[in-house]
């Protein structure tokens, strides 16, 4: 019966290091979360583009002319109006503009929320450029408060020549989570 | 008193009788036995649910139920087929069949089974018990988010969600469990003398399902994980508003769910050519190209989740990727179609019950397969992404290749397992009724699917009339006739035509050397393979 108990103790041993990529692969699932935005930042991926450009070189390019349109939207559990003041801009490449937001909150308390942007075509995200947003951070409005919220931003140069349009969505969420 | 201490001493062939024996058992071949019925129980649990689903479907309008009623009937439907009847079924023949082909007294790790199976029960109760509780105006229903889970979706869904997250999370470590102790048993537990590359090919094709297995499903018990903190303890992983993203969900919840249409498979691709060698009578067509197929297609699978979403706004170099890779699956899975047909090539053949079920599974398998690729191309994919086209593709691989070949295993070793014969007229009748209605069934699914009608509707345009009314008669005609072979196997588990040790003329293998039903020990002395 010697050998029947090495035989268990093998087994058993092999059965605890299996464990350990069972281990491996639950933190991976995890990693996968730090991995997966890390990935989209760096590539520009699912138009993640909620960081503040830097506004040292602008270069106008004057023979080229592209359109920006605006959407936006309010999620649900946020009783907010919220609109562009226009649809849409026409800007040479390099050229900063500023655009304005409405909104306007309907309920009867202080609301924060946040925007969240995502930009179209994806490709096109990387040169969109942000200076100044309301997104950067949680707004708050009063009850009943209406505030201009403005965006400044420029389209860069290298963006690539077969885009003509670039639309900017944005995506207003409660910024606090609803208690059930 | 000394039977009681007698019954821990396995030599002995005393253990408690009643229900203590099935929960206490710690024998390979009891437990292989539960996985069995359950799976079998939950078979017809989750094919009733559906049945509702095309009733409500069989003509145009609301009828029969509420959409929120509807939509937790088809998430708990794929729900409980895929674990609680497709991998239980095959983790039943593991734990039977494994120990038998390579020679091994029992599993490596009895106790970690018994466990493995026991965490099942609680699984599925936790999975379908908001629908009766629901009943008793607690809760509103069931999981209805589908079986993917989606994310936001999910984050909003009433209490089922959290009772399917609990669900999984026993589910998950079930299979685990039953992986490590399959590939423990394979790579410490084999006769004298069976070298890997002279394994069943079952036993090879378990070993990839196992290591799939143990890597994915952690990976889908931590984003559940992460789902359920979302929905209760404010974190954000998937909230938009808080920074996360719910296309996060998606990538974590297809990097298992792709494996894991392999682990349901596999296991089937390794017992069916050991069917198709028994009633062709002759060897296995290229075990090597086989075995390394299996591996081929285990290892690409961790590699091409994303094809399940590619209509969810991708860069065109990460749908290239996607797409080509997918695509790149069919190879191996076409050298393993080759062997297959290479082995019952100019072979003797005989049609009985299991081989019927064998040759009908490659015809449809390879239906399936087929319109997988169809589905794999991106451009063709922005067309039938969510349409009823990916629910008759998917049935064809999981109904077809999975659920039929799970009918050719069991009818293959019921025998052995029982010692009785079945009745073989009724088998047959089985297969017809079965391979015909299921056709009836999804063939029309395919043109809605091609006519544009979505998946996951309770609702639908006029035009898709008709061929949803076929569909859900066919389906009726598909689900009573499974009633033939839940009697068949009971009727042949109580008596009938003792069988033989060999059962099959042609049957290969360490299995068919003991006894039709073989006795509660077996090869205490591993015999030697040459």
């Amino acid at each position: 019966m010697n050998s029947n108990e090495k035989r268990q103790q093998d087994n058993k041993k092999l059965g605890f290091k299996l464990l350990w990529i069972v281990g491996a692969a639950l933190l991976f699932g995890f990693a996968l979360v730090p991995l997966y935005n890390v990935l989209c930042t760096v590539t520009g991926l699912n138009g993640k583009t909620n960081v503040i450009a830097d506004v040292t070189s602008n270069k106008v390019d004057e023979t080229r002319w592209v359109t920006v349109e605006f959407t936006s939207s309010v999620m649900p559990g946020l009783g907010w109006n919220f609109y562009p003041e226009q649809p849409s801009i026409k800007v040479h490449p390099g050229q900063i503009e500023t655009v304005n937001f409405v909104a306007k909150n309907n309920t009867n308390e202080t609301v924060a929320g946040q925007a969240v942007p995502s930009v179209s075509p994806g490709l096109a995200s990387p040169h969109f450029k942000k200076i100044e947003c309301f997104c950067f951070k949680r707004q708050e409005l009063k009850a009943g408060e209406t505030k201009l919220m403005p965006l400044r931003f420029y389209v860069s140069t290298d963006l690539p020549k077969d885009v003509k349009a670039v639309t900017l969505s944005y995506a207003f969420y409660n910024a606090v989570k609803p208690a059930n | 008193m000394s039977s009681t201490t007698a019954a821990h001493h396995d030599e002995h062939h005393d253990h408690p009788t009643g229900i203590m024996r099935w929960l206490t058992t710690t024998n390979h071949k009891d437990i292989g036995t539960m996985y069995l019925t359950f799976s079998l129980i939950m078979f017809l649990v989750g094919g009733a649910m559906i049945l509702a689903v095309r009733a409500e479907l069989f003509q145009p309008g609301l009828q029969l139920m509420k959409p929120e009623f509807y939509n937790q009937l088809i998430g708990v439907h794929a729900l409980v087929m895929i674990f609680a009847a497709l991998m239980p079924a095959a983790t039943g023949f593991a734990n039977w069949m494994l120990p038998l082909q390579i020679g091994a007294p029992d599993m490596a790790l009895p106790r970690l089974n018994n466990w493995g199976f026991w965490l099942l029960p609680p699984a599925a109760i936790l999975l379908t018990l908001p629908f009766t509780l629901a009943l008793f105006g607690i809760g509103d229903g069931a999981i209805a988010t589908g079986w993917t889970f989606y994310a936001p979706l999910s984050i909003q869904g009433g209490m089922g969600v959290d009772f399917a997250i609990f669900s999984v999370h026993l589910l998950g470590v079930s299979s685990v469990l039953g992986s490590i102790n399959v590939i423990v048993t394979i790579l410490n537990m084999r006769a004298p003398g069976m070298t890997l590359m002279k394994m069943p090919m079952f036993a090879w094709a378990w070993l990839v399902t196992a290591f799939l297995l143990i890597a994915t499903i952690p990976v889908l018990a931590g984003a559940v994980t992460m789902l359920l903190t979302d929905r209760h303890f404010g974190t954000h992983f998937f909230d938009a508003a808080g920074g996360g993203d719910p296309i996060l969900f998606q990538h974590l919840f297809w990097f298992f769910g792709h494996p894991e249409v392999y682990i349901v498979l596999l296991p089937i691709w390794g017992f069916m050519p050991q069917i198709l060698q028994t009633f062709s009578r002759k060897p296995m067509y290229g075990y090597k190209a086989q075995v390394i197929s299996l591996w081929a297609i285990g290892a690409l699978a961790l590699v091409v989740w994303a094809h399940h979403f590619f209509t969810v706004g991708m860069p065109v170099p990460a749908l290239l990727y996607f797409m080509y890779s997918t695509m790149a699956i069919s190879l191996p899975l076409a050298v393993l179609f080759f062997c297959w047909i290479a082995t019952i090539w100019k072979g003797s053949l005989s049609f009985e019950t299991p081989m019927l079920f064998a040759t009908g599974w490659i015809v449809l398998f390879g239906i399936g397969g087929l319109t997988g690729l169809v589905l794999a191309d991106v451009a063709a994919d922005a067309q039938y992404h969510h349409s009823y086209f990916v629910v008759a593709h998917f049935h064809y691989t999981l109904f077809a290749g999975g659920m039929m070949g799970v009918m050719s295993g069991v009818y293959y070793w019921l025998p052995k397992m029982t010692g009785h014969m079945f009745n073989e007229r009724l088998g047959k009748l089985h297969f017809w009724l079965t391979a015909i209605s299921f056709n009836l069934t999804f063939i029309p699914q395919f043109f809605l699917g091609l006519a544009g009608m979505p998946r996951r509707i309770p609702d639908y345009a006029l035009q898709f009339a008709e061929f949803n009314a076929i569909s859900t008669v066919a389906a009726f005609v598909l689900g009573l006739s499974q009633l033939i072979f839940v009697y068949n196997i009971v009727s042949c588990a109580r008596g009938g035509k003792k069988a033989t040790d060999r059962v099959w003329e042609g049957a290969e293998g360490l299995e068919w050397t003991l006894p039709s039903p073989p006795p509660y020990h077996s090869f205490t002395e591993q015999p030697t393979v040459k």
